[in-house]
């Protein structure tokens, strides 16, 4: 073939993608039971998604929801927590436990020849936890030495005060960890009780994805959740009062090289019809590496290794943020930059159709590759599960993002963001960088200790 | 484990191997390029990285971002570099696999007519942040340029890590980047592993037709320094903005694939990974004197280091948690490790092996497995030898290894402390130079 470097290739049609069948039920106790054939290799992604999480932490007790899940994998029945893991470590399982402020996800990844005992040692960990007091007081003292050494973390200083900061005592106003105070007034009661109430199946879904047959799944999943039954007290969390924090606040951290920034509001619901608009938005703004923002500051300047921001879509209103970690003397500057180009899309300086073509393009043409293992499979069904997605979100995806135009990127901008309302924490050398941040309009700056949070 | 590929190496020495898998609609590109730290001399640290970031910013028919058009065809793409390689990725849908293949092969034979020093300075500075935020700016950051530099002579080529010093970053020249490319990116000096949704054929024709032409440079020399010891125990301070004090054990181990290494990769495993690790339930679980251990056999290509590292609980010291360390080594070499812990491990390396089959690409996949089998074994075909190197463990044969490289007498043992808390350290510790 001749080649020809005169011009870049053109791609031709896509191929088509489909996401695969997610075959349903119930059981009894109310656990529903998702199951997604995947059969390229012999790996199963077992997922439990419970719709409770850190923002079911009551008012002083921040940081219950997660050590309840950490407290799971601790022993059931007369087994230790050794034990439980030796066990995992037989099947060549590996056990996940994630948790975020709307729910709390255990995943095991094993071989499909050890799907049943895999199945088993889930509903061990998920429904028949020991709880005991003196694993409870170790698990409460490692998160204690935890948050201590967050402290010396700028970017975890940062994600720690700025939700904090821009939530205050909102549901949403803590990360899963909670403070050393909230810990402190733990007890093993709280978390009993906190399983109780909300580790229940009328609040869950197993996905299961892999090699496996739903009838199979459903069987192996009645015997394995045999005795979990009962509803979650108590309604969902319900937002609440936000704060009106400073424009520009500040952790010193004295002889930083960098600043870490974090700059954003309170935006918007992941039920937001504009959430097709607002994904490809923020493409352009600061979710790839040629958004906006990164060409900006890393590309343009050379100020950062690399900036970025989101939309946290959640089930109420959640953050959008920019986030990046500056050489120091560059700090104003940043600010500045970054709040000039999220004014910008807003109108001033509108996506053009070849900056919305890139982003569409990036989000849809390679949507396939998301959906390439048995555990992306899997939590891709939690998402539809956590958020009462249609079954077709994921074969609608591509279709619903390639009809948002440029006007509806600068309608949704205008409307979720607000420069007024930005909410700026800077994490580093205050001593060298007031005077810079002195200039910035922003107003005298809030000065605050990484321990208040 | 059947990884059906085939391999075919150009006139110009480019190894080519094509694996199909149609599972899902994408492919997997991956170029692996035979240079890695290890290929920098003492004062020029840091360049083989810097190089990488280079590679993105245009080629002379492409001379703009590498990005945007790849982006724009729906890929997801990167590189990497560690001591003894660096490699690219993209991961595109189908129809995109030709792009992907013209920005590759023209960056590998066109890069210097668009390198400018506008670019190469940006990169520069790039760099300068990207190492003030994982090394300067993160606790612990700067503890494995310290234990690199005591394990390792200054004029052996593990001596630095792949970030490099500050000051040679700043006194690297353009002119330095062109002998580097000349050097060590050309045909010669590379593997292309494709795989996924593809027809082989059709591959391989449109890879002889955009590399095909390019040249093939000088050979590349192997780099083999001396084999290198450790005379004696080595112990190293280093104040940190630290809360906790953490204390990083390593001794020299074999290199990747040699003998010992599956053991010691089991060993490591038994010793301090994950709550069934002996060395967790004793120091985090019963005694609690330590918030969290680990344990890595870090095998490279010309040799290897096996690492513990634990961190103390508040009011414990280094040295309670080093004694544990001596003892549970000891342990492991007398006793051997019990016929659990060999079945646990095996059925465990064996999910880990497979679970890394399960993506052909990105970082990691397939691709990138058929290519570091090629490039460090020049056989893409070793997977289910590299497997069986694991089954063939023994209680003996990780009894013998543990014994033979872990001796307290032969080891690093390096104390990161807050400032100003030199005594947490263990005694007898010597400050280390990092900055």
């Amino acid at each position: 073939m001749r080649v020809d470097r005169s011009r870049l290739p053109v791609p031709g049609a896509t191929r088509p993608f489909r996401f695969p069948a997610i075959e349903k039920s119930m059981l009894p106790s109310g656990l529903r039971v998702w199951s997604i054939r995947h059969t390229s290799i012999p790996v199963i992604a077992l997922m439990l998604l419970v719709k409770r999480g850190a923002a079911d932490d009551p008012l002083g007790k921040e940081g219950l929801a997660a050590i309840t899940v950490d407290m799971m994998d601790e022993g059931s029945g007369d087994r230790s927590a050794i034990e439980i893991h030796e066990s995992l470590a037989r099947l060549g399982a590996q056990l996940d436990s994630d948790i975020g402020a709307d729910a709390t996800l255990l995943t095991v990844t094993t071989l499909s020849r050890f799907t049943a005992p895999a199945l088993t040692l889930l509903a061990d960990i998920a429904a028949r936890p020991a709880l005991r007091e003196e694993d409870f007081t170790r698990v409460r003292q490692l998160r204690l030495h935890r948050l201590t050494q967050l402290r010396d973390m700028p970017g975890a200083v940062a994600d720690r005060a700025f939700v904090r900061l821009l939530y205050g005592t909102h549901p949403y106003g803590h990360t899963p960890l909670g403070t050393e105070l909230s810990l402190t007034s733990l007890s093993i009661d709280d978390v009993r009780s906190f399983h109780q109430a909300m580790m229940r199946p009328s609040d869950a879904t197993l996905v299961v994805a892999g090699d496996c047959r739903h009838e199979e799944v459903e069987l192996l999943a009645a015997a394995a959740f045999d005795n979990w039954t009962g509803a979650a007290h108590g309604a969902l969390p319900s937002s609440s009062a936000l704060p009106l924090p400073a424009r520009l606040n500040v952790i010193p951290r004295p002889g930083a090289p960098q600043s870490e920034l974090r700059i954003g509001h309170v935006a918007v619901a992941r039920n937001t019809p504009d959430y097709h608009a607002l994904v490809a938005a923020n493409m352009v703004l600061g979710g790839q590496f040629v958004s906006r923002i990164n060409l900006n500051l890393r590309e343009e300047k050379g100020l950062t290794y690399g900036a970025r921001t989101s939309f946290d879509f959640r089930r109420m209103a959640g953050p959008f943020a920019l986030q990046v970690s500056v050489q120091t003397a560059a700090t104003a500057q940043a600010i500045h930059e970054s709040f000039d180009e999220i004014a910008a899309i807003r109108g001033p300086r509108p996506v053009s159709s070849d900056e919305l073509a890139l982003g569409v393009a990036a989000l849809t043409r390679g949507y396939a590759r998301n959906f390439e293992t048995a555990e992306q499979i899997g939590r891709a069904a939690t998402q539809i599960a956590l958020y009462d997605l249609p079954d077709d979100y994921f074969a609608e995806f591509v279709p619903r993002v390639e009809r948002v135009t440029a006007d509806d990127v600068t309608r949704v901008s205008a409307q979720h963001l607000d420069p007024s309302r930005l909410t700026t924490l800077v994490v580093g050398d205050y001593d060298t960088i007031a005077p810079d941040l002195g200039r910035l309009d922003l107003g005298i700056p809030s000065v605050l200790s990484a321990d208040t949070f | 484990m059947n990884i059906a590929f085939s391999k075919h190496t150009l006139a110009n020495g480019l190894d080519v191997i094509l694996h199909e898998d149609h599972a899902c609609p994408i492919v997997a590109v991956n170029l692996w390029y035979h240079v890695g730290s290890k290929n920098e001399t003492p004062g020029h640290t840091g360049f083989a990285h810097l190089f990488e970031h280079l590679m993105f910013e245009g080629s002379e028919h492409h001379d703009r971002g590498f990005f945007p058009p790849l982006q724009g065809a729906g890929a997801s793409l990167n590189g990497s570099t560690n001591a003894d390689r660096t490699n690219y990725w993209e991961l595109v849908p189908p129809n995109a696999l030709e792009l992907a293949l013209w920005m590759e092969s023209d960056r590998m034979g066109f890069l210097l007519p668009a390198l400018t020093d506008a670019k190469f300075v940006n990169q520069r500075d790039v760099v300068l942040n990207e190492r003030r935020q994982n090394y300067e700016n993160r606790p612990y950051g700067l503890a494995p340029m310290a234990m690199l530099a005591a394990l390792f002579p200054p004029d052996h080529p593990y001596h630095w890590t792949t970030i490099g010093e500050i000051d040679d970053l700043l006194a690297a020249k353009i002119d330095d980047v062109r002998e580097f490319f000349r050097t060590y990116y050309h045909a010669g000096n590379a593997s292309l592993a494709i795989a996924g949704d593809i027809d082989s054929g059709e591959v391989l024709d449109l890879v002889q037709g955009y590399f095909g032409d390019l040249g093939s440079g000088p050979v590349v020399k192997p780099v083999q320094p001396d084999e290198v010891t450790l005379p004696a125990e080595n112990r190293l301070l280093l104040e940190d903005r630290v809360e906790l004090p953490r204390v990083y054990i390593a001794w020299l181990s074999p290199a990747m694939f040699a003998d010992d290494d599956a053991d010691l990769d089991l060993a490591a495993d038994i010793l301090a990974n994950g709550k069934t690790s002996r060395l967790y339930r004793r120091l985090v679980y019963e005694q609690r004197i330590a918030t969290d251990v680990s344990a890595a056999q870090n095998s490279r290509e010309i040799a290897g280091f096996l690492q513990v590292a634990a961190t103390a609980a508040p009011g414990h010291t280094l040295a309670e948690l080093d004694q544990a360390i001596v003892e549970e080594v000891e342990r492991l070499a007398v006793e051997g490790p019990s016929d659990d812990e060999i079945e646990r491990g095996r059925v465990q390396a064996e999910a880990q092996f497979v679970f890394r089959l399960q993506s052909i690409g990105g970082f990691g996949g397939k691709s990138d497995q058929l290519n570091a089998y090629n490039v460090f074994l020049d056989d893409p075909n070793f997977f289910d030898r590299d497997l069986g190197r694991y089954q063939r463990v023994t209680r003996q044969s990780i009894q013998a290894s543990v014994g033979r490289h872990l001796a307290t007498t032969r080891r690093v043992a390096l104390s990161v402390v807050p400032r100003g808390r030199a005594g947490l350290g263990l005694p007898e510790s010597v400050t280390a130079q990092v900055s």
